[in-house]
């Protein structure tokens, strides 16, 4: 399986909870302190490491079925915050909204209970270097 | 932490906001603030890389040091220490940090109305006048009578 974490992703304790048939792949982290911002609360920038890792392992995904291995760089995000993340797991999963040659376009939620209800998400822009 | 309220004084709260927690975990370290500003330091670890061929922090640690210095920036122009929460963050990488680089940033709270803050700053690893990402940003101030414990 292709490794979709980098060395920030894992140190944070992001896992790949799983990638069903043609999914982008689905992480989880777990809540602990080193994560919390406010008291009873996800810190804002752990919520957007979780959301950016998710738009990245998407991307990942899609070019590893295209045969493609290009070297990604960020170019930039936007994130909004929906409502308070809870001192439990949260979950997130990427999605290509526009993949071209040189320039990807991703959108990533992030939710606990319920996908339906996101604590936020992510517009992400990533430029794509081929060898 | 039971002791939002009262006064915001930097150089002695950020003793204790920036060594719990997220901020603590990442090692952010205060390096200073004026009436409207605060600067803080992202210190180069190799576990917060995010690329294995190349040893330069991730965008994630840095994204987290916007953030928490936009925070702070908030509290300082606000004299007061109420709870804030991120509504709209926006970063454009421009370029990487150099290798082994700390990554050093500075936030400014332009304007504030009754419950929003608004924010802008940006990030570099040396040279100001070089960065390597630039930030602006949207924050609520919260009524800490209406937080709803976790």
């Amino acid at each position: 399986m292709t490794d979709y974490l980098t060395a920030y992703a894992r140190s944070l304790g992001i896992v790949v909870a799983g990638q069903e048939g043609g999914m982008p792949p689905l992480l989880a982290l777990e809540f602990r302190h080193d994560l919390e911002g406010r008291p009873g609360a996800w810190h804002g920038g752990a919520i957007a490491g979780l959301l950016e890792t998710a738009g990245y392992a998407a991307l990942r995904s899609a070019l590893v079925e295209a045969g493609r291995a290009p070297l990604l760089k960020p170019i930039n995000v936007t994130v909004q915050y929906l409502s308070t993340g809870r001192t439990r797991t949260s979950f997130a999963r990427g999605r290509i909204v526009r993949l071209g040659r040189r320039n990807a376009n991703l959108s990533v939620e992030a939710w606990q209970d319920d996908p339906n209800r996101p604590i936020a998400s992510a517009v992400m822009n990533v430029l794509m270097i081929d060898d | 932490m039971n002791s939002f309220g009262g006064q915001f004084d930097a150089t002695q709260l950020s003793r204790w906001i920036l060594t719990r927690a997220h901020p603590g975990w990442l090692g952010l370290a205060y390096r200073d603030h004026g009436p409207d500003w605060c600067e803080l330091e992202l210190p180069w670890r190799p576990d917060l890389i995010g690329d294995e061929a190349q040893p330069v922090l991730a965008s994630g640690p840095i994204i987290s040091l916007l953030d928490m210095a936009a925070g702070m920036a908030i509290w300082v122009a606000n004299g007061e220490f109420k709870p804030v929460a991120t509504l709209d963050l926006r970063v454009d990488y421009l370029r990487p940090s150099r290798a082994h680089s700390s990554v050093i940033g500075r936030v400014t709270c332009y304007r504030r109305t009754r419950s929003a803050a608004f924010v802008r700053g940006s990030a570099h690893d040396g040279d100001p006048s070089d960065p390597v990402a630039e930030m602006t940003g949207v924050f609520m101030t919260l009524d800490p009578a209406r937080m709803v414990a976790a």
